[in-house]
This record gives C-alpha cells, structure tokens and sequence, in this order.
C-alpha cells in the first residue's frame, strides 16, 4: 500500500517535472526573442552611453560620464563654462507635448469610432473592423506622403478651399506642428480603435438601458456606464499612440520640415553627422526612461480610478 | 569585446541571407546616394558582366560612413564626398584597388588626378562633381540680382517663409560663413557668435530644412532652396522660371567619388565597376541622369546637348571659383554641432 503510493507520489513528481520543463521550453522562444533583440541591443546602447565618442562615430573605449552631463549642462562654446540648458529638454518637452496632444486627439476622435462599431450586430462588426485596419497594408513612409501630397499649398485641401472661394491663398497646414499632429493621429488611430473596441465589446447594452430607466441623462450613462467599461481600452489605447508617438521619425521629418528636432530626430542625428554615439545612446536611454516613468504613473492613477468604480 | 559579437551576430544572420541562390554570375552591391544613379548604367554593367547589381541609398556621407565603419554591410561599392574619401582612407575603410592602374584611366580629365583627398587616385575616381549654391524662382523673386547669400539670410518680404536649407550642419554654416566674409573650418570664438545670431535670426524666414530640394521646389512648397546644380537643372525642367545662383560671397564645390570598401565581398566585380565607369560612354550615362559633370574626358560627345550649355554647369566668367572645403579639426566640428543644436532646438 506505502509502496503504491509512493509509486504514485514519484509519478506525480516526475509529471511536474515533465510539466516545468514543458513549460520553460515554450517559453524559451520567448525568452530568447526578448534576451537577442530586446535585452542585448539594450545593453550595448546602456555601455555605449557611458563611453567617450569617437572622432568619427563610433566609441572608443574611455569611461565617461559625459554623455548625461551633456543633456542637462553645456560647455559654453564661447567661455568653456559649465551652465545649466534646456536645448536638449525642450526638444523632449516639444515631442512629449506633440504625443500628448496627438493622444488625446486620437482618443476624441476614436472613442466614437470604437463605440459606433461595438453597436453594430456582430456579423458586421468585422466588417468595420476590418476597414479601420485597413490603411495598415501600406507602409508608414507611403502614407506620410499620402498626408503630405494631401495637406500641401497645392494639395487637395487647399484646392478645394480655394475653388470653393472659401479662402483667396492657402494655408499653410505643412511643416508646422499642425502637420505633424495630423500626421501622428493619422498613423496611430488604429492602435486607438482597437483596444476602445475591444473593451466596449464586452460592454452589456441592457446596462445602459437600464440606467435610462432610472433617469440617467445621456451624459450620466456616457460618464457612469460607458466610459468605465472602457477603461481599459482607454489606458491601453493611450499608451499605443503615446510611446510610438514619442519616438516617432519618419512624421515629423516629413511633415514637420526638419527645421525642429523631435526625440527621433535628435537620436537619429548623434549616430549620423554629430559623430556622438554616446550622447545617443544617452537620449535614447532617457527617452526610455521618461516613458517608463509616464506609464508606472499613468497605470497606477488609471487602476486606482478603476477600482474607486468597481 | 562588444563589437565583436555584434560582428559574429551580423555575419550569421547574413550567412543565412546569402544562402539565397544568386542568378547571374556574380553580384555586385552598390551604396550610392539617393536618386544619384543611372539605371540604366546598371543594367548596361549587369549585361556586360553578368552580374545582378543591388543598389541602395543614403542621403548624407555620415550615415553611409555610421553603417560602414560597423562592418559587415556586404556593399562593394561606395560614393564618398571628397572630404569623407579622405577620413575613410585614413580608417582603413577603402581598399587600394589602384584605379590609376587600371586600362581606362587614360579618360580620366588630368585635373582630378592629383586631388588632396587621394593624391594620384590609388583609392578612387571621380562619380561626379557639382557645385552647392541655391535656386530661386525669378518670377517671384523681385529684384534683379540673385547672385547674394543675402537672398537667404536677409530675404525680401517676397521670399520669406518660402525657402528651404539643406538639412546639413556643414552646408548651412559655411553659407553663413561667407555672407558674413569669415573662413571656414572657422574656429574663431566671435565670429562663429555672429554666424549663430546669424542663422537664428534667419531661421524665423526658412520655412523647411530637408535634403529633398528638387521635390520642395516642384511642387510649389518653396520658392528658393539651398541647391546642388544638378538638382537645380532637374527642377529646373519642371519650373522653368528656376534659375541657380553664384552669390558673390562664394560657394562650396564637391566631388563625389567611387571607391571599394576594403571588406567588400565582391572585389573583382567592384574593380570591374571602377574601370566601367571611366569610360566616356559610361560617365555621360551618370551625368545624364543626376546633370552633374563627371570629371572624365571625351565624355562631352555623349552627353545631353543641353547639358554642356546648361547655366547650373557652365558657369559665368564673373562668378567666383568653387571652394573645396576641407574637412575641420574636431574642437571646430564640436561648435558646428553646438550651434547645429541650438538653431534646431
């Protein structure tokens, strides 16, 4: 009988085993996937920022705290005194105000969207679905110029304005911020759309009927019902655009006309002309960091909220 | 140590890259810039040699010189500015393929032979060279002489908002440089202020900063841009009324140059490519296509009749002469940057 059941014990055993190495085997694709493409190139960008750069690109191998310094304090150029600028945080506080601004844009005109689809029977749901991803099977660069050729002096806008005799010359939406905003919600709408959709799915009508009967108004049930459901979809959604929008290169380098760097560009130029890898890797360690610290806040506020409703 | 096995991580995901079966007798890859190659001098060397040339792009010579220096790009062929032939020789980057050597180098116009970035051409040949100056619409444009940097520093009413610079730290400093009458590679504290004062004050006017010149000016998004004058004859053809300026001031001449990486896969192809294109015939089809002479001789007779007297490569007896800029000392690149920095921020 002891016999038995320590026979069975060592199956049960030998089963876990089986099981755990199952699963670390499964899990291996994944690991490795983030370990080579995500933690390697990681580590070499954090090692490359505390190096001194090399006369043309590249680093050479001197330890070097210079890169961080750089970000906050400038030698001047004309005394070689150490003073606090803010070139490098404006160009942060211009990108992280375009995302922002792109994000809540994207929210405004998603939200409706999402909800439109979400109430439509499900058999053409997909449909809808199906439309907004849509624009997904052509690259990002083609459709930046599509904006650009759409949104130019002679583009289709301004033409129809002009021929319409709304406006006498055209207005000047390209390389302005403006573009550049139009262009980031334009790009990132979808990454909106679908987690919205994905939360209002879930959402059960009959609660919203059910609140119109005890007297809610259209706001309450929109405030109470709805947009508590969607939550989730809204944090989600919002982190989507933000951080894409945050580092985003190919937008603002068309639409904006490259006369203001965002973060991208300004990662971008440190590896090509201004032959500093350091200080790039440093901005793309600090952007990383910004945006680690945005969402740890942004999660915690959104949880917190979402359990005060629950 | 890094390095190293960044290097060991490339050559296995290129290894399993190359196992794709190639079609014609060899291969041959190039890495040009944008917009800058005749196709049809590629297919005129693919059928010659039978070799499948790949071709690629970039838009300055420190991205190209960024992605070289890592190694293990599998390009043969690059097309260097003069100065960056010089940096990239001193690297160890090109191999010594000996074009002066070579069976058509007899073409080669004397005069681009003893060059101060490869004295004697032991690393490279000539691709093209041009001027860097700037095109402006004369029709709206009012006054009559264009030929002043003024007309992108201090712009009348007309121009303002309506012009584009080359997004180019060099290219925009020098300019200011000399409609300030200062010397370039300048390291003087005072001067480079004023430059600085300069271009901030300017800026407010730009209205892009973008390498796409001829695009910017076709289509009507501004009406004077910074300007190669190859560029500024094909924008010319669509917008007529375009004309290329030599300010007074001065303005930088360049040279683009074919050279062979020294890790490239394909050596012999590439020095096959080298010689190909010292041949009158061949040399015109590059000029055909990008409008910018190409420094080898008897390639005259096979060129567009327009090209030889075209205003963007004949120049006016009165202009001054093309100024070759060297490469700067690196404390003189570090306030470039700065002040790069700050006119962007």
């Amino acid at each position: 009988m002891a016999e038995a059941q320590s026979t069975l014990v060592d199956a049960r055993r030998a089963a876990e085993v089986r099981e755990r190495r199952a699963r670390w085997l499964l899990l291996a694709p994944a690991l490795l996937t983030i370990g080579i493409f995500g933690l390697f190139p990681l580590t070499i960008t954090l090692i490359y920022s505390f190096l001194s750069p090399g006369t043309y690109g590249g680093v050479t191998w001197e330890f070097s705290t210079d890169a961080y310094v750089q970000f906050l304090f400038e030698r001047d150029i004309f005394d070689g005194t150490l003073e606090f600028s803010s070139t490098y945080l404006q160009i942060y506080g211009r990108s992280i105000g375009l995302a922002f601004v792109a994000t809540v844009g994207a929210l405004i005109i998603g939200f409706p969207t999402a909800y439109f689809i979400a109430s439509k029977p499900p058999e053409q749901r997909n449909v809808w679905l199906f439309l907004i991803t849509l624009p997904f099977w052509t690259n990002l660069l083609i459709r930046t110029y599509a904006v650009l050729l759409i949104i130019r002096d002679e583009g289709i806008i301004n033409l129809g304005l002009i021929n319409a005799g709304l406006i006498d010359r055209p207005i000047s939406i390209l390389y302005t911020d403006t573009a550049v905003f139009i262009g980031l919600i334009y790009s990132y709408l979808p990454f909106m759309v679908l987690p919205l959709y994905a939360s209002l799915e879930k959402l059960d009508f009959r609660l919203v009927e059910a609140a119109y009967d005890l007297y809610a108004t259209r706001f309450q049930v929109l405030r109470r019902i709805i947009v508590p459901a969607a939550k989730p979809g809204i944090v989600a959604g919002s982190i989507l655009v933000f951080i894409p929008g945050l580092g985003a290169y190919i937008t603002p380098t068309l639409l904006g006309g490259g006369k203001e760097l965002m973060i991208g560009n300004l990662i971008a130029l440190q590896f090509g002309s201004s032959r500093n890898w350091p200080f790039g890797s440093a901005a793309a360690l600090i952007l990383m960091a910004v945006v680690m610290v945005a969402l740890l806040i942004y999660v915690r506020n959104a949880s917190r909220e979402g359990g005060n409703h629950g | 140590m890094t390095r190293r096995i960044v290097t060991l991580f490339a050559a296995g995901a290129l290894g399993l890259a190359g196992a794709a079966p190639a079609w014609a007798e060899g291969e041959l890859n190039i890495y040009n810039w944008g917009n800058y190659t005749n196709p049809e001098l590629i297919e005129k060397f693919e059928k010659a040699y039978d070799v499948d040339v790949t071709l690629d792009g970039y838009d300055s010579n420190e991205t190209m010189l960024a992605k070289v220096k890592e190694g293990g790009t599998g390009y043969d062929i690059v097309v260097p500015g003069d100065y960056m032939i010089k940096i990239m020789i001193e690297q160890g980057l090109l191999a010594e393929i000996k074009p002066n050597e070579m069976e058509n180098f007899e073409h080669m116009d004397p005069k681009w032979v003893d060059v101060w970035w490869d004295p004697g051409r032991n690393y490279s040949v000539p691709w093209q060279w041009g001027t860097t100056s700037f095109t402006v619409d004369t029709e709206v444009f009012k006054g009559d002489d264009i030929h002043t940097l003024a007309l992108l520093f201090e712009p009348p009413e007309e121009l303002q908002g309506r012009i584009n610079m080359l997004n180019d730290m060099n290219d925009v400093i020098n300019a200011g440089l000399r409609y300030l009458g200062y010397e370039r590679c300048n390291g003087n504290v005072e001067e480079l202020k004023e430059v600085t004062e300069l271009l901030l004050n300017a800026k407010q006017h730009w209205r892009t900063m973008d390498y796409s010149t001829i695009e910017k000016l076709t289509s009507g998004d501004v009406d004077i841009s910074q300007n190669w004058n190859g560029a500024a004859m094909r924008a010319r053809a669509q917008r007529p009324t375009l004309q290329y300026a030599y300010p007074k001031e001065g303005f930088t001449g360049w040279m683009d140059n074919v050279a062979v990486l020294a890790d490239a896969p394909n050596m012999e192809n590439a020095k096959l490519f080298v010689n190909f294109i010292m041949a009158p015939e061949n040399a015109a089809l590059i000029s055909n296509f990008a409008r910018y002479a190409n420094g080898i001789a008897g390639s005259e007779e096979f060129m567009d009749p327009e090209m030889l007297t075209a205003p963007e490569i004949v120049m006016p007896a009165d202009a001054p002469a093309p100024d070759f800029v060297r490469p700067c000392p690196q404390e003189t690149v570090d306030m470039y940057n700065k002040i790069w920095t700050r006119l962007k921020q």
